[in-house]
């Protein structure tokens, strides 16, 4: 653990957290988020995604305060302009829309996109994960098959489909891609539950006449959630990913909506001459996904043990 | 299992894993059921998509008469089940229909759009392959210090990177301003049907008829492609690499060789290095199969013709026989490979056992 | 390790072999024409079913036709080919073809009467569909055997089931689906009883100046010389037509010499192009309009004051100034510039105050939602922001619906949609062709099921304009037909729910010493045998 001598605003509370014999339950968490956290902060790499982060964030709750221009308003006299002209800090696109409030605006979709499919497909899995792992016999075999099913699809094409079917857009997008992301939680949520199930405390609540519904709502998955969330951290990236691949190919959020993906694609036709339109939304899709890789290689190194060994 | 620490692009299990000590048969059961469910989540994807597959055949300006022809003709009228019967039937004797967008048998689109596939995949997996594990061991030995670090990063630069923004900047630099390579496409047109398909492999067709200018072209078009999907590769295959070394590095075998005064150099290569390479080849093998079915974008920024700008460009002009068997074949590649590397992991690894 | 890194030492001096791999090629070779063109559209190259714009480019180089057009004076319209003359009953219902001489298929056979014969009889049958080019002059696979007769090798009759203008009939034999093929080669072919149909998807068997040797889906088309050409020897002896579908690496393969001509730059790079030395840009105008439509189910857009708001209100010249800028122009009515009768006035002017009147006079001064349907191509994309941008200033809350070609059809030919953006491009070279679909539909119903009529997909009934519309096919006096089409666009401009935009301009960007390159105007496909470099 880090030995550097970390500031804290007040002593007496970092020793609470810090102590080795922690008095309560609540105490030890405490603790062991701390440590956790301390850790983290070492990590120069990990909080410079999450400044990253917390930047884009905020940059999406107040896109109105930062944008210096409507992202929608159309200039036909001023396409195309390289960045800096006119108070254009990344220039203007195709149909003389500001780059900058583009992008700002932009990020608001992106990071929609990453908290409804981190929030959809983790619970789909978690259902079907402890279900089968709860219920198991049959059950379990039928909707592990299912998973595999699932799991050996080509991805990107399942998702590409199922937009396809359902129509493009940015709720078609999350659902697709929940869809696709969904089976690995399923098994991560199984092998959980299958631990948990025989449980002295299982046993226990059982006895106290608790049904099934009960106990996997009530005691299972809060015991699953720590590690999907540990999960969803480290797939974040690949959802923006693949958020802005389905945008690019004209399957995500529609037009005139600033989507980054979508945004290199409607540049691309001017890439030789007017690299910025296309280039410039890229690298924002860059940074927020480095981003979010950074600050889960940072949280793998903190929560497993094993990698972090050294 | 090694791909548990597998990042997100990657991050996916072997559907097969814990059941596979059952018999043969199970295993060959489970791939069945498992192919026949893709036909099946597929083919219905295709069927309930709000989109009418005849308007896709027959076009604009069609009356209502050559409408009906066509329905008929797809056999459209039929319950959905007999539909998907007739299909999987079909499938099973080597046909997976017309493609509406081509007019060819599907079958024959995919021989011939396969092969481009597999060979930006296998060239990818090579240079991943070649940089990533000589990568992963350096970050290993010197773990801890820049030479760590960088590998690090080069892995979460890989991770992050829009694969088809990459290859748009790459071609705009490497094509456009320094022409250092080809442009999109496999071969340049006046090289086209010079040398004669023999395996569909340019590359391995043009040194078969040892045509270098052939070759020299055809390699001057993939490699671009092929590097980026080779980043990509490298990206997971270097911290695989790294993890498992680590692991062999802190063992006590390693401890008693140094300690027998062998030369690091033979420490690392000659012990560790040994040990690691099964679990390597299991990584290997995903990670090709990822490449397989992930150069969709690629190509399509490549102009490559290959499986997955066949399987993007029918699903967007609704030509659903295509999507079918294009992605039939990548399923299946996809569920061997996982096979390949479960039974080789099983078979090899002292501790699987 | 050994062999592994020995292996590696391979693949290190095969990168950086790779690096130096320069594309070796400044030129192409002087009897090759190498064209970079989204082909992606071709399905088949049989004449009798394949109806798209590449397909129709190929049929034209590999296919005669009983009459066509001359490349080099597309303006004089229709001249003889494999017909040498053709006469007309007095009642105006049969035309007697007289067959040239000296026209041979690339399989050594001459053309004959019969090969006519089959080859239209086959197009009827088949019936794929293009066919009602031909079934509208009432064949029908039925009564072939008696409609459509070659009395010897020389003599081809037809006979129509009405009196029609015989520019219109023969206008529409120049088109793709009057190809003419060669009988006893298809029939050899032939299998199941398709005459040939299968074959002909992927191989070739006509009497033109090329022949398709090698045709790969989405990737290129391949033709050498007929052998066996009846006319002057083409000085390109082998045409390439590679499919790229990005307009700048079409660009970068024109300046580095890898191909000729580059058919679909974008006005950027066309701007580009005009800069660089030693290419050229050569300019054609097409018969493809953009338009928009509303459809009159919907009962704020049948507002015909809410429609002409609507038509003010687009940005006409500002797109085809930016975006669309050369590529476009601005032309409002249904026949194509070239076209007989072709209306050139443009009443209507990008005008938000004008726009702001006429929809205060109408029923709903606030406008209210309209849902524009677009498939998924850029330029039809950004044509539809840019309408979004400027009908949203009259207040409506526009919202756009991007679908690939498929789906967004649908809804158009199932009347689902509000607005409508798309473009069309004439099937064959008679004003018939847009004005019997523009403004052409007798029996407004949902029973009628005319999905064929865009007048009918918008729901617009128009039993009075109808008649004059088929009034104008059979008049056989050039100046009284032209006029009826004058006064037909003319009202259809005003009153009609379409708002006809821009008209296309094809730019082609090609090597300086590429001459003669002609893609067919508005009335036909492209001509690769009198190009020469």
């Amino acid at each position: 653990m880090s030995d550097r001598p970390t500031p804290s605003p007040r002593p007496g509370l970092r020793a609470w957290l810090l102590s080795d014999a922690p008095s309560s339950r609540r105490q030890a968490r405490a603790a062991a988020w701390y440590t956790g956290w301390l850790k983290l902060r070492a990590n120069t790499l990990a909080m410079a995604g999450l400044v990253v982060l917390v930047l884009l964030i905020a940059m999406a709750l107040f896109a109105s305060l930062v944008a210096t221009q409507d992202p929608f308003v159309q200039d036909l006299g001023a396409r195309l302009l390289p960045p800096g002209t006119d108070a254009h800090l990344f220039g203007t696109d195709s149909l003389g829309r500001d780059i900058w409030s583009r992008l700002v605006y932009g990020a608001r979709i992106s990071l929609y996109i990453v908290a409804l499919v981190a929030l959809v497909a983790p619970l789909l899995g978690l259902i079907i994960g402890t279900v089968a792992g709860y219920m198991g016999g049959i059950v379990d075999v039928v909707l592990m098959r299912f998973t595999d099913i699932f799991l050996a699809f080509p991805r990107l094409i399942l998702a590409l489909a199922f937009v396809a079917a359902l129509g493009a857009g940015i709720e078609n997008a999350v659902l697709a891609i929940s869809l696709t992301a969904w089976p690995p939680y399923a098994r991560i949520a199984r092998a959980e539950t299958l631990t948990i199930r025989n449980s002295d405390f299982i046993h226990a609540i059982k006895l106290q006449g608790a049904g099934p519904i009960r106990i996997i709502t009530r005691h299972v998955w809060p015991l699953c959630i720590s590690s999907l969330v540990i999960r969803v951290t480290l797939d974040m990236a690949g959802i923006i990913l693949t958020a802005a691949g389905l945008g690019f190919l004209g399957l995500g959020a529609q037009p005139p909506s600033p989507e980054w993906g979508a945004m290199v694609s409607e540049g691309r036709k001017y890439i030789l001459d007017h690299w910025w339109v296309a280039t410039i939304p890229g690298l924002a899709i860059f940074t927020i996904s480095l981003a979010f890789n950074l600050l889960g290689d940072g949280l793998r190194d903190v929560l497993d043990p094993k990698e972090a060994g050294k | 299992m090694p791909q548990n620490n597998a990042p997100a692009p990657y991050a996916r299990r072997s559907p097969f894993a814990p059941r596979w000590p059952r018999k043969l048969l199970g295993t060959l059961l489970t791939i069945a059921v498992t192919l026949l469910g893709l036909l099946f989540v597929t083919f219905m994807i295709g069927r309930v998509m709000p989109i009418d597959p005849v308007l896709a055949v027959i076009g604009e300006r069609a009356t209502q008469a050559q409408y009906n022809a066509v329905y008929l003709e797809l056999g459209l009228d039929k319950p959905l089940l007999a539909q998907f019967a007739i299909y999987v039937n079909d499938v099973l004797h080597g046909d997976f229909g017309t493609s509406i967008r081509t007019g060819q048998q599907v079958s024959d689109d995919i021989r011939r759009v396969f092969p481009a596939t597999l060979e930006l995949a296998t060239l990818g997996t090579l240079i991943g392959v070649f940089i990533g594990v000589p990568l992963g061991v350096l970050a290993a030995v010197y773990r801890g210090t820049w030479i760590d670090q960088l590998a690090r990063l080069v892995g979460l630069v890989g991770y992050s990177m829009p694969i088809f923004w990459l290859g748009l900047v790459g071609l705009l630099v490497f094509y456009g301003i320094l022409g250092w390579v080809a442009g999109p496409g496999r071969l340049g047109v006046f090289y086209q049907g010079i040398v004669p398909t023999r395996t569909g492999l340019l590359l391995l067709d043009a040194a078969i008829a040892g045509d270098w200018t052939v070759f020299k072209d055809a390699f001057s078009h993939i490699i671009l492609p092929a590097s980026l999907l080779g980043y990509f590769s490298l990206a997971y295959i270097s911290r695989m690499t790294r993890s498992f070394m680590l692991e062999q590095l802190n063992s006590e075998y390693v401890t008693t060789a140094r300690v027998k005064g062998l030369s690091e150099w033979n420490v690392v290569w000659r012990h560790a290095f040994r040990n690691i390479r099964i679990q390597l080849v299991t990584v290997i093998a995903l990670a090709y199969a990822n490449l397989l079915e992930g150069s969709v974008l690629t190509e399509i920024i490549f102009a490559w013709p290959g499986i997955g700008s066949y399987i993007t460009t029918s699903l967007l002009s609704n030509d659903m026989n295509s999507v079918l068997g294009g992605t039939v074949v990548i399923g299946t590649i996809f569920v061997a490979l996982n096979i390949f590397s479960d039974l080789l992991y099983r078979f090899f690894d002292p501790r699987a056992k | 390790m050994k062999t592994s890194r020995s292996f590696q030492a391979a693949a290190l001096t095969a990168v950086l072999l790779g690096s130096v791999a320069l594309p070796a090629m400044a030129e192409t070779p002087p009897n090759m024409l190498v064209i970079a063109n989204r082909i992606d559209d071709i399905k088949t190259l049989d004449p009798a079913e394949s109806f798209e714009f590449a397909g129709a480019d190929v049929s034209r180089n590999v296919y005669e036709k009983l009459v066509n057009f001359d490349p080099l004076d597309l303006e004089a319209g229709f001249e003889p080919q494999l017909a040498e003359s053709w006469e007309i009953s007095e009642d105006g219902t049969e035309i007697t073809f007289t067959m040239a001489d000296g026209h041979v298929f690339a399989s050594g056979n001459p053309v004959t009467a019969k090969d006519a014969e089959f080859s239209l009889r086959r197009a009827v049958t088949l019936n794929k569909t293009p066919s009602f080019i031909l079934t509208q002059f009432g064949f029908t696979p039925e009564n072939v055997e008696e409609t459509i007769v070659a009395t010897d090798d020389k003599t081809l009759v037809i006979k129509l089931d009405q009196k029609y203008a015989v520019s219109f009939v023969l206008n529409c034999l120049t088109s793709t689906i009057g190809g003419i093929v060669d009988m006893a080669t298809v029939m050899e072919h032939e299998t199941d009883g398709d005459m040939g149909a299968e074959w002909l998807r992927t191989n070739t068997a006509g009497s033109g100046p090329y022949k398709v040797v090698d045709w790969k889906p989405n990737e290129s088309v391949l033709m050498d010389l007929n052998p066996n050409y009846g006319g002057e020897k083409p000085a390109m002896e082998r045409v390439i037509v590679q499919h790229i579908q990005e307009s700048a690496t079409q660009r970068l393969q024109l300046e580095r010499g890898d191909i000729d001509i580059a058919r679909n730059l974008s006005p950027e790079d066309i701007a580009a192009v005009k800069e660089t030395d030693g290419l050229q840009v050569v300019d054609e105008l097409k018969g493809r309009l953009m338009y928009w439509s509303a459809n009159q189910k919907n009962e704020m857009l049948s507002d015909p004051k809410v429609v002409e708001a609507l038509k003010w209100a687009t940005d006409y010249a500002g797109m085809s100034g930016s975006f669309l800028n050369g590529q476009y122009t601005v032309h409002q009515a249904f026949l194509p510039l070239t076209f007989l009768g072709a209306l050139e006035d443009k009443p209507f002017s990008y005008d938000i105050e004008k726009a702001k009147a006429a929809l205060a006079e109408s029923g709903f001064p606030d406008c209210g939602a309209i849902e524009i349907s677009v498939r998924d191509a850029q330029e039809r994309i950004d044509i539809a922001q840019s309408l979004q941008n400027t009908w949203s200033q009259l207040g409506c809350d526009v919202s756009l619906i991007v679908g690939t070609g498929a789906q967004t059809l649908d809804r158009y030919r199932a009347r689902e949609h509000d607005i409508y953006l798309g473009a069309w491009g004439p099937d064959y070279p008679d004003p018939n062709t847009n004005a019997g679909t523009f403004a052409y539909n007798p029996d407004n119903s949902d029973e009628a099921g005319a999905t064929g009529l865009l007048a009918w997909r918008n729901a617009w009934g128009i039993p009075e304009m109808s008649e004059e519309t088929l009034a104008a096919v059979t008049e056989n006096d050039t100046d009284t037909r032209k006029e009826m089409y004058l006064a037909l666009q003319k009202e259809h401009q005003t009153v009609s729910p379409f708002g006809i935009m821009f008209q296309q301009i094809e730019q082609h960007a090609m090597r300086d010493n590429v001459q003669n390159f002609i893609s067919g105007g508005a009335t036909t496909a492209a001509s690769y045998w009198v190009v020469t470099k």
